[in-house]
């Protein structure tokens, strides 16, 4: 089974390795074989300072031996190389006890290709091209005296895996990002960023202006005491809660091990909020199957604020006794499925309106390095940054230095009352979210800092 | 391997670059853990590739292959340097490279037991062992036991004469146990929750005693789910080299990164507090007990090694001398705008990263005169925060806020009761000048760190951390307990 416009050579790699692993006497095999071509243009203080360009081929080859499972991989794909590899994995395969974890590699199931994982442009993407979009946001930059840190990449890598018990998927995707900060000597600093399939979809002068625009905003930004303040996150700082609960709590092997705040029917936000893994979402980076062959099904995480599903793969799904959900990561993988397209539903009310109800608040443009500190609470610590704003009476009244905030995110979606009706995409934490903004109730910053 | 490299070099000469470094990198590594009584993963992976480094009127470009054939050595020659013009279009190219001698020679970890000859077999028996010697305890949810090994063969060679080979060794082995109820998660590792990675052969994996370790930490876990929740408050606190690594890391480690300084890493991991205006002018970091240096000489550190990825050779820099700072990780590039020679600081992920100024081992220097268990003994009232949980800190590398699995009380100079959901907060220099008390080198350790996360594309390296304990006086803790 295989998409558009992919190489069909890959595949026969794929099969080559997992034919050999039956000739040394697997039970079962399979390969996944990744071609990857990615370039990155980096700039700071308005000049390129790295610029790099780097290509690919691997091979993971999951050698099943009875209930025995060992996994070996390689950069060289030659047929000695691909033999190698076969007798490496048998041998580790052989060397455990039989394991009661593991029942069987996945069966094959049909894949419905998705429109968009590819763009030929942001294949083709050259170093001028990147350079010209670091020349667009610098000259933003320039246009209000500050300075323009940030990135264009480019990146595309074709998919494919394939199976001894029938499973055969490839797939080329494709992924451009351009972001920047930007600073200047008055305390301004701003921030913004696109991610898209297409990287003729990425206006570098426009995301150069919105950070231009934070920037100029935040000069002279103001101290305020820490405490509890409503707030609008953007976009920008959302990206984090789907991260991060996508991380501590809607995997099945996080609810398994009790990691997890995850049950069915349990309310964990307010009735505006609504959390899905999309692969199918046109305006992320789509993707057909995942690293096991398997489908990726739409998951439904939070329904209107209540618990509903947790994504699945092979070995997780056969345990709970339901289909994989295709969010299988490359073997060998401790960490089980996770979920790398997230996408928050839109509300009804325009980014502009979301400040309007707040009597004295804080917009905040983005988090800064955040980190779990209580799992099952969900609770989060982490820095605003790159554009911190007190709002008064509705409207935005003065830049702020950044603070820390320790919030169970859990609480702050209880909390949402109002969602934009535009959203962004964005970089994730394995994959592309799809984010709002949000007004919400309560958040709580327990400490300052000097900038 | 140096024929390659030498090729790489020829053909970004002829294509036009005024410099150029070339690096031939094979990787192979092995891991395993077993968890939950059964083996959860056994690995073994392969990796071969250049990565080459021009510079073309002043601007940098780098390209990468996994690819080793003449063809492909031509073709990431030439595409670098293409890249490098192409970074003239935004920028002026003023790169220069502060001089270092021609470096030539050979580097290899001592190495007692080859990690790569060792039947994997005894692992996984031995991760076996541990493992249930965890699970076995009553209370406990999941139980881990892991091991890693990788090898680096790595061939050097730069256009003005470097010609160098090295061969890095890494082994850890850690243990990780949980134990949870409706609403909270207790979590225990060891040595440590970043891997117990040494510089060493299979005979570190050997010594860390997991599995006389692994029921202690079991018991302590279960234990941990019925304590009460730290208390809020400000407390002297003695920080275990278990948590005192990553304070060092955090904010002593990265500040010091002379690109972070100049803004290199802005638009991702941050900038940096520690201003060029702050060098040789008296900034008080921390107090005189405060020594700090990067030594990639350290035996058994992951920041240890032969030449960095420039051909600097390795040595001790001084980042802060009795409390006051004093240096900073450098490049040839940056180091060059301080009018000084690099410190040796530039290391790789990987044959297709970029090198980049990284941390080697940053090391708090132990002090004469007190044990860490004298320090606990002259503690009247105060905190013992060991074995870290969580971890973040702002993009200037001032507000830190750190999470430990284990908090016990100290009351006149004893340890008594356990807390869990123990946080910590505070200001860079404040907190380092808030130390009183560095311990003795009894309980010095080289701490492993396997995942230092910094550029863009992304790259995790292995750096280290030597401290022996220390205390320090008026700390927040207690925060979103």
């Amino acid at each position: 089974m295989s998409g558009p416009g992919n190489d069909p050579t890959m595949l026969e790699i794929a099969d080559r390795s997992v034919a050999m692993a039956l000739d040394a006497d697997a039970s079962q095999a399979e390969a996944v074989v990744i071609r990857s071509a990615e370039s990155l243009t980096r700039f700071a203080n308005n000049e390129i300072h790295q610029n790099v360009a780097a290509s690919d081929i691997s091979i993971s080859l999951r050698f099943i031996d009875g209930r025995r499972v060992a996994v070996a991989s390689s950069n060289r794909i030659d047929e000695r190389a691909l033999l190698d590899l076969a007798s490496t994995a048998g041998e580790m395969a052989r060397l455990q006890p039989e394991s009661e974890a593991f029942t069987s590699l996945p069966t094959p199931a049909p894949i419905t290709f998705v429109e968009g994982a590819w763009s030929q442009a942001t294949a083709a993407a050259d170093p001028e091209l990147r350079a010209d979009a670091a020349a667009a946001v610098i000259g933003a930059a320039k246009g209000i005296g500050a300075q323009a840190f940030g990135l264009c990449s480019t990146s595309s890598e074709e998919v494919a895996v394939a199976s001894s018990l029938g499973v055969t998927a490839t797939e080329p995707r494709a992924r451009a990002q351009v972001l920047t900060v930007m600073t200047d000597d008055e305390g301004g600093t701003g921030y913004s960023e696109r991610v898209a399939v297409d990287i003729t979809d990425l206006d570098a002068a426009a995301i150069g202006s919105e950070a231009a625009e934070r920037t100029a905003a935040m000069r002279d930004p103001i101290e305020l005491a820490a405490g509890d303040y409503p707030v609008v996150l953007d976009g920008f700082a959302v990206v984090d809660i789907a991260d991060m609960l996508g991380y501590v709590g809607f995997s099945a092997l996080a609810v398994e091990e009790g990691r997890s705040f995850f049950e069915p029917g349990r309310r964990v936000g307010s009735d505006l909020v609504t959390l899905v893994d999309d692969s199918a979402e046109r305006s992320g980076t789509p993707a057909s199957f995942d690293y096991e062959g398997m489908p990726k099904r739409r998951v439904q995480l939070i329904e209107n604020g209540v618990c509903r599903e947790v994504v699945h793969d092979a070995q997780t799904a056969a345990r709970a006794g339901v289909e994989s959900t295709g969010h299988g990561l490359p073997a060998p993988n401790p960490w089980g499925p996770f979920p790398v397209h997230l996408s928050f539903a839109a509300g009804t009310t325009s980014s502009d309106e979301l400040i309007g109800p707040i009597d004295r608040g804080l917009l905040v443009t983005r988090f800064h390095y955040t980190n779990v500190v209580h799992p099952k609470q969900a609770v989060i610590t982490g820095m605003t940054r790159d554009g911190l704003f007190l709002i008064e009476g509705g409207k935005v009244v003065a830049p702020v230095r950044n603070l820390r905030f320790t919030q169970s995110y859990l609480d702050a979606l209880s909390g949402v009352e109002a969602v934009s009706s535009e959203r962004r995409a964005l970089e994730g934490f394995l994959g592309t979210a799809v984010v709002p903004a949000m007004r919400i109730a309560s958040f709580s910053f327990t400490g300052a800092t000097e900038h | 391997m140096r024929d390659i490299v030498r090729r790489a070099l020829d053909t970004a000469a002829q294509r036009g670059a005024g410099y150029a470094d070339a690096r031939l990198v094979r990787r192979r590594e092995r891991s395993a853990s077993v968890k939950g009584g059964a083996v959860e993963k056994l690995g073994s992976a392969e990796s071969e590739g250049l990565g080459i480094r021009v510079l073309v009127d002043g601007a940098w470009g780098f390209a990468s292959t996994g690819d080793v054939s003449g063809a492909a050595i031509d073709e990431a020659a030439a595409l670098a340097v293409r890249v490098a013009r192409a970074s003239s279009r935004a920028g002026e190219g003023a790169v220069e490279l502060a001089p270092r001698p021609v470096a030539q020679g050979r580097y290899e970890t001592p190495v007692a037991i080859d990690p790569f000859e060792v039947p994997l077999e005894r692992t996984v028996e031995r991760l076996t062992r541990a493992e249930r010697a965890m699970a076995v305890v009553a209370g406990v949810a999941t139980t881990t036991a892991g091991y890693g090994a990788l090898r680096e063969w790595k061939s050097f060679g730069s256009s003005d004469g470097s010609d160098i080979e090295q061969i890095i060794t890494h082994v850890g082995g850690d243990l990780e146990v949980t134990a949870s109820a409706a609403d909270d998660l207790q979590r225990r590792t060891y040595p440590e929750s970043s891997g117990g990675y040494a510089a060493a052969g299979y005979e570190h994996f050997e010594s860390l005693g997991l599995v006389e370790r692994a029921p202690i930490i079991a018991e302590e876990v279960v234990e941990l789910l019925t304590a009460p929740v730290l208390p809020p408050g400000r407390r002297t606190v003695v920080l275990h080299p278990s948590q005192l690594y990553l304070q060092i890391h955090e904010s002593c480690g990265h500040p010091t990164e002379l690109d972070r300084v100049f803004g290199a890493e802005a638009a991702f991991a941050g900038t940096s507090f520690l201003t060029t205006n702050k060098l040789d002018a008296g900034f008080r970091y921390g107090s005189p007990l405060v020594d700090i240096v990067a030594d990639a000489t350290t035996p058994g550190g992951l920041g240890t090694f032969g030449w960095d990825d420039e051909g600097v050779a390795a040595q001790r820099v001084p980042l802060i001398s009795e409390g006051i700072f004093s240096g900073y990780l450098t490049s040839r590039d940056t180091a060059s705008r301080l009018g000084r020679e690099s410190g040796g600081s530039v290391r790789a992920d990987g044959w297709d990263r970029l090198p980049l100024i990284r941390m080697t081992n940053i090391s708090l220097l132990p002090r004469p005169g007190m044990t860490l268990d004298d320090i606990v003994a002259d503690t009247e009232d105060g905190l013992w925060l060991e074995a870290n949980r969580s971890w973040s800190i702002d993009d200037r590398r001032l507000n830190f806020q750190f999470a430990t699995e284990i908090a016990r009380e100290i009351k006149g100079g004893k340890l008594g009761q356990l807390y869990r959901n123990a946080t910590y907060t505070g200001i860079t220099p404040a907190f380092w000048g808030s130390c009183d008390a560095v311990a003795d080198a009894s309980t010095w350790t080289m701490v492993g760190v396997t995942n230092c996360g910094k550029g863009q594309p992304g790259q995790a390296m292995h750096v280290g951390h030597g401290c022996s304990g220390a205390r320090f006086r008026d700390v927040q803790v207690g925060v979103g307990g």
